[in-house]
């Protein structure tokens, strides 16, 4: 399986994300820079966390301007798995790729340590190899973590099983502790909570590896004839 | 040219803590009167004069300057003076 990693100015998970996908899960994982960047021929996109543009604005909402995007919506169309973490899902919602926005964490501070997530949606291909209702253990590390929108999207996101991710422990004041969302076609997933650096027991979790995994087992299941 | 003055607030109902931080630290300094605090953004642009400027200005609140999930945005279209 081929991994994309975009890389943009002022991304600083790009290597942790190539590290998980590559090393750890021993797939292929390309960092790409937004500029030059050609989506084509990859199975799936990452987009990593940092500070794309130093935040300017808001967070993610100059990269989401970028021509690679227009590339990521027609990959997101076309059905192609894309994940975004941290500044990543910043970008992905941005650019409507995903619904709501994510405010300053309640407590105004810049958070960063492990947190317990509850997987409410382990029927999509990001999280497949997970139990249903697992909690695992997962770093955050934002300080825009804060996830909002209005109660229409929220029914929605309920109504069609798109929270997938939730706190066990609310740390930044998300509505409905929402940790990690997906879009209705079950391609898109982002999320806050840092997966990547939660890839390998050295790290203090493996948790965030079955993620990579679940992608993976899907990818093969769907693209690789026999098996 | 035109100067474009872009306020951007927060709707009404989406949490700001950075104003209830601000509120917090006025009633420190004594001034009780103040009832709520909302931080906005204001953008100042200047633009060459054009017939469609309201709706470009539009376009450019709706597509980068405001994120319309969370932010409302008002602008003001004056003619630049000189400096």
């Amino acid at each position: 399986m081929k991994f994309a990693v975009v890389v943009f100015p002022g991304s600083n998970c790009d290597r942790d994300m190539q590290y998980a996908a590559k090393e750890v899960l021993g797939e292929e994982a390309d960092l790409l820079w937004y500029k030059e960047a050609n989506l084509d021929g990859y199975d799936a996109i990452l987009i990593p966390g940092g500070f794309s543009y130093g935040d300017y604005l808001r967070c993610g909402a100059i990269a989401s301007t970028s021509s690679v995007v227009s590339q990521l919506r027609e990959k997101a169309e076309a059905g192609v798995p894309i994940l975004g973490v941290c500044n990543g899902f910043q970008i992905l919602l941005e650019a409507g790729l995903l619904p709501g926005a994510l405010l300053r964490n309640k407590n105004l501070k810049f958070m960063c340590h492990f947190e317990e997530l509850e997987v409410v949606n382990n029927q999509t291909q990001f999280t497949s190899e997970y139990q249903p209702n697992e909690v695992i253990s997962v770093p955050i590390a934002h300080n825009e973590g804060n996830y909002y929108c209005d109660d229409e999207t929220l029914a929605q996101l309920k109504a069609n099983n798109q929270i997938v991710f939730t706190y066990k422990n609310n740390p930044n004041g998300s509505v409905a502790d929402i940790a990690g969302i997906i879009n209705e076609q079950g391609n898109v997933l982002g999320m806050m909570p840092h997966p990547e650096r939660a890839a390998e027991a050295i790290l203090n979790s493996a948790d965030g590896l079955k993620l990579f995994q679940s992608m993976l087992v899907n990818w093969r299941e769907r693209y690789v004839a026999g098996v | 040219m035109k100067l474009v003055k872009v306020h951007i607030t927060l709707k009404e109902g989406v949490l700001d803590p950075q104003g209830k931080a601000v509120q917090n630290s006025l009633q420190t300094l004594g001034y009780d009167n103040v009832q709520e605090v909302r931080v906005g953004k204001y953008l100042e642009l200047t633009v060459e004069d054009h017939a469609n400027i309201e709706q470009e200005i539009e376009d450019m609140c709706n597509k980068l300057l405001a994120n319309p999930v969370i932010e409302n945005y008002s602008y003001t279209v004056e003619e630049e003076v000189a400096q």
